[in-house]
């Protein structure tokens, strides 16, 4: 019975995966990468793993609406109503998809790992808090102290300008060539990078 | 069995998510391929612990620290966004073609 579930949502997953890139809009992108986490999160739980599976699938559902809030800040086709096709290097990249997923598989076929399932009566979470508070505290510190120092650099990175001001006011990129012109947007023809519409005819 | 039905859905999200990342010509997009890579790896963890380690907490270890790479490739991708279309009106991976140089 858990076999079958297991086998649905890990087919359930790999097709929300795909319909990522074959939707119209990009919202229904960020929602269809919802269900697929949330599909490897109910593999989580059925496998004996509840703390991780549900904290996969409730940290992912606040993922997904913020990326859904920035889909709709960089969307150039909110509604979905015209097909979308945003690609380049289209051959290769498809290539490049295909000859991962089968090398990972036929890595995964011709491998023979130990069968060492987890006991049913085993305190997994008990001992996940026992392992992050005891032996792996220093991984476990080090890795809140990386999310602190992601929330100062999004903060700087996304700011409009620091305490002092723009801090390239009055600077020239280099040229790209020496002594040609300089690199990056012109000023005073603001927008001409704005190629929102390339992909949807 | 069960174990390599999950591997090969992990291998089959972690060749989705590279043709996404590969493919997309929208930051937006291609955030969400890596996204999609991170989401095999995970699989893969929750896979091998549960049915290959015995049940090492080790393993649960691993599975959390994908989910805060996840975070963290999420709030630094969406920062870098912002700034680069701040800088350069950009929302497209052919806008800033002068990286190339």
């Amino acid at each position: 019975m858990t076999d079958l579930l297991v086998t649905l949502l890990a087919a359930f997953t790999v097709w929300t995966g795909w319909r990522v890139f074959r939707v119209d809009s990009m919202v229904r992108a960020s929602f269809s990468l919802m269900l697929s986490f949330i599909a490897v999160g109910g593999i989580g739980v059925l496998l004996s793993a509840p703390y991780i599976g549900v904290a996969t699938v409730f940290m992912m559902a606040v993922e997904m609406m913020v990326m859904a809030i920035f889909m709709v800040m960089f969307m150039m086709n909110p509604a979905g109503l015209n097909p979308m096709s945003m690609v380049h290097q289209h051959r290769f990249s498809i290539g490049a998809g295909v000859v991962a997923a089968l090398g990972l598989g036929a890595a995964v076929l011709l491998s023979s790992p130990p069968s060492n399932p987890v006991l049913s009566d085993a305190d997994v979470v008990a001992e996940l808090g026992h392992e992050l508070l005891g032996p792996s505290m220093l991984i476990f510190e080090t890795a809140g102290v990386t999310l602190l120092a992601t929330m100062v650099g999004a903060v700087i990175l996304s700011s409009r300008q620091g305490r002092f001001g723009n801090a390239d006011e009055g600077s020239r990129p280099p040229g790209l060539s020496p002594d040609g012109e300089p690199a990056g947007r012109k000023p005073d023809n603001g927008g001409e990078g704005h190629h929102h519409h390339g992909g949807h005819g | 069995m069960t174990l390599t039905i999950i591997l090969l859905g992990a291998a089959a999200l972690i060749g989705i998510g590279l043709y996404g990342a590969l493919s997309q010509q929208s930051f937006v997009m291609l955030m969400m391929g890596l996204e999609l890579m991170l989401n095999g790896a995970l699989l893969a963890i929750i896979g091998f612990w549960s049915l290959s380690l015995g049940g090492m907490p080790e393993g649960q270890l691993l599975a959390i620290i994908v989910m805060a790479v996840m975070a963290i490739e999420m709030a630094i991708g969406f920062a870098l966004i912002v700034a680069v279309y701040r800088k350069r009106q950009a929302d497209m991976t052919e806008s800033i073609g002068t990286l190339k140089q």
